[in-house]
C-alpha cells in the first residue's frame, strides 16, 4: 500500500481527475447520463454540444452564455449532465464534416425541448432554407403565417439553442445586411462564407477568439 | 360572527404554523409548501458535471483516509454513481459538498463491511523505495481505515480534510461534543497502532 492518509492536494487533484474520467465512462455505460456534453474545436471557436436520449439539444459557442445554457438545461431537461464522448460522437463528426466542406446537410436527430413554442415554428421554417442560400426575417414571418412579425422572428432566431445545425445564420435583413447573430456577426459572416452565400472578405480567416 | 372570524384567524395561523414547522409537517398545506420548495430547489441544481469537478478532489482525499489509497478509486466510483442516481431528487443544493461526503462515508462503511478483516497487508516492511522523507507509510492509512466508523469519520473530517468541529458535527449528524470525543478516541488508538 502506498500513500498517506493526508494525500497532498496536488496528488488528490491528479488522482481524482483520473477517477472522475473512469466515473464518466461508468455512468454512460450504466445509462445514468441524461445529457451528454462535449467540447470540440472549430473554425468559429470551441463549441460545446449537448445531446440527450432524444437527440442534439444544444450547441454553444465559447462565450459567457455557455454556463447559463448548462444551468438552463439542468433546470429544464435534467441536471444529470456529464461530459462524456460516446453520446456526442455523431454530432461532433457531422460538425467536423460541415466545417471541412464535406457536408451540406445534417442527419442528426434533434431534441427541441429547449425551443419555446413560437421559436419552434420559426426554427422549423429556418431549417428548410438550404445550404448556400439565405432568406430574410420577413420571408420567414410570412412562411409561418405572421407576416408582420419580422421582429419577433429575429428574437426567436436569437434564442436558437442549436445554432449551425438549425441554420439561423442563413436569415438576414431584407437589404442584404447580416443584421445580427447570437454568436456575434463575425461568426455569422464566417458560416455564410463557408457556405458560399457571401463573397469572402480579404481579412477574414478562421475565427480567433481574441478577434 | 366575531367568533367565526376569530376561528378563521386561528385556523389560518394553525395552517401557517403547520406550513412553516420544519419539525412536523403534518397537513396538506405543509406538504404542498414542502413540495413547492423541493421543486424550487430542484430547479437550482447545478449541472452534475460542475458538481463533480467542484467536489472530486475533496471526496478523493476523504476516501484515501477512509478506505486507503488502493481502494479509494473504486469507492470513488461507487460514491459518484450513487450520487448521480439520486441527484435529481437531491434537496440539499445549498450544501452539496456535505451531501457528497455523507454518501462517501456510507460507501466507505459498505466497503469495510464487504472486506474481510484479514491481516493488515501493510504490516510488513515496505519493499518499494521509500517515499520522500516525512511521509507516512501505508500503516497510517490502514490504521485510519480500521478505526470504528464514527472515529474514522471524525478523524478524517477534522484532521485530514481540516473541517471545523461544527462542520464535522453536521456531516455526522451528531453533537460537537461527540465529534470531539470520537476524534480524540480515534487519534488515541492511532497513536497506539502506528
Amino acid at each position: 500500500m502506498s500513500g498517506s492518509p493526508k494525500i497532498s492536494k496536488t496528488e488528490a487533484e491528479r488522482a481524482s481527475r483520473d477517477a472522475a474520467a473512469r466515473f464518466r465512462d461508468a455512468a454512460a455505460a450504466d445509462g445514468l447520463v441524461d445529457v451528454a456534453i462535449a467540447t470540440m474545436p472549430s473554425p468559429v471557436g470551441e463549441l460545446l454540444v449537448a445531446v440527450t436520449g432524444r437527440g442534439l439539444a444544444a450547441i454553444a459557442f465559447d462565450d459567457d452564455y455557455r454556463d447559463e445554457l448548462l444551468e438552463r438545461i439542468a433546470a429544464e431537461l435534467s441536471p444529470r449532465i456529464v461530459a462524456t464522448a460516446r453520446q456526442t460522437d455523431a454530432t461532433r463528426h457531422e460538425l467536423e464534416e460541415y466545417f471541412s466542406g464535406a457536408r451540406e446537410r445534417f442527419d442528426l436527430r434533434l431534441d427541441r425541448r429547449l425551443m419555446h413554442p413560437f421559436a419552434k415554428q420559426v426554427l422549423a421554417a429556418t431549417a428548410r432554407v438550404p445550404f448556400g442560400q439565405v432568406s430574410t426575417y420577413g420571408k420567414i414571418a410570412t412562411t409561418i403565417g405572421h407576416p408582420t412579425a419580422a421582429r419577433a422572428v429575429g428574437a426567436a432566431l436569437g434564442s436558437n439553442p442549436i445554432p449551425i445545425v438549425v441554420p439561423c445564420h442563413r436569415i438576414i435583413g431584407a437589404g442584404g445586411k447580416l443584421t445580427g447573430y447570437a454568436g456575434g456577426l463575425q461568426r455569422k459572416e464566417y458560416l455564410l462564407e463557408l457556405e458560399g452565400s457571401i463573397a469572402p472578405r480579404l481579412d477574414s480567416g478562421p475565427w480567433t477568439s481574441t478577434s | 360572527m366575531e367568533d367565526l372570524a376569530g376561528d378563521r384567524a386561528r385556523a389560518g395561523v394553525r395552517a401557517w404554523l403547520d406550513a412553516t414547522s420544519e419539525a412536523a409537517p403534518r397537513r396538506g398545506a405543509a406538504a404542498a409548501l414542502r413540495e413547492a420548495l423541493v421543486e424550487r430547489v430542484r430547479a437550482a441544481l447545478p449541472p452534475f458535471e460542475a458538481f463533480l469537478e467542484a467536489n472530486r478532489t475533496t471526496v478523493f482525499r476523504y476516501l484515501v483516509a477512509a478506505v486507503g489509497r488502493e481502494h479509494a478509486d473504486d469507492v470513488f466510483q461507487e460514491t459518484f454513481l450513487a450520487a448521480l442516481r439520486a441527484y435529481p431528487r437531491c434537496t440539499e443544493v445549498a450544501r452539496l459538498d456535505r451531501w457528497i461526503l455523507r454518501i462517501a462515508s456510507r460507501k466507505a462503511i459498505d466497503h469495510h463491511r464487504r472486506t474481510a478483516r484479514g491481516p493488515i497487508p501493510v504490516a510488513e516492511p515496505p519493499e518499494v523505495p521509500a517515499e520522500p522523507a516525512g511521509r507516512d507509510d501505508g500503516r497510517a492509512v490502514a490504521a485510519v481505515a480500521e478505526l470504528p466508523p464514527r472515529q474514522r469519520d471524525a478523524v478524517t473530517y477534522r484532521h485530514v480534510l481540516g473541517l471545523s468541529v461544527a462542520e464535522a458535527a453536521e456531516l455526522m449528524g451528531c453533537s460537537p461534543q461527540t465529534v470531539r470525543a470520537n476524534a480524540y478516541q480515534g487519534l488515541k488508538s492511532l497513536k497506539g497502532r502506528v
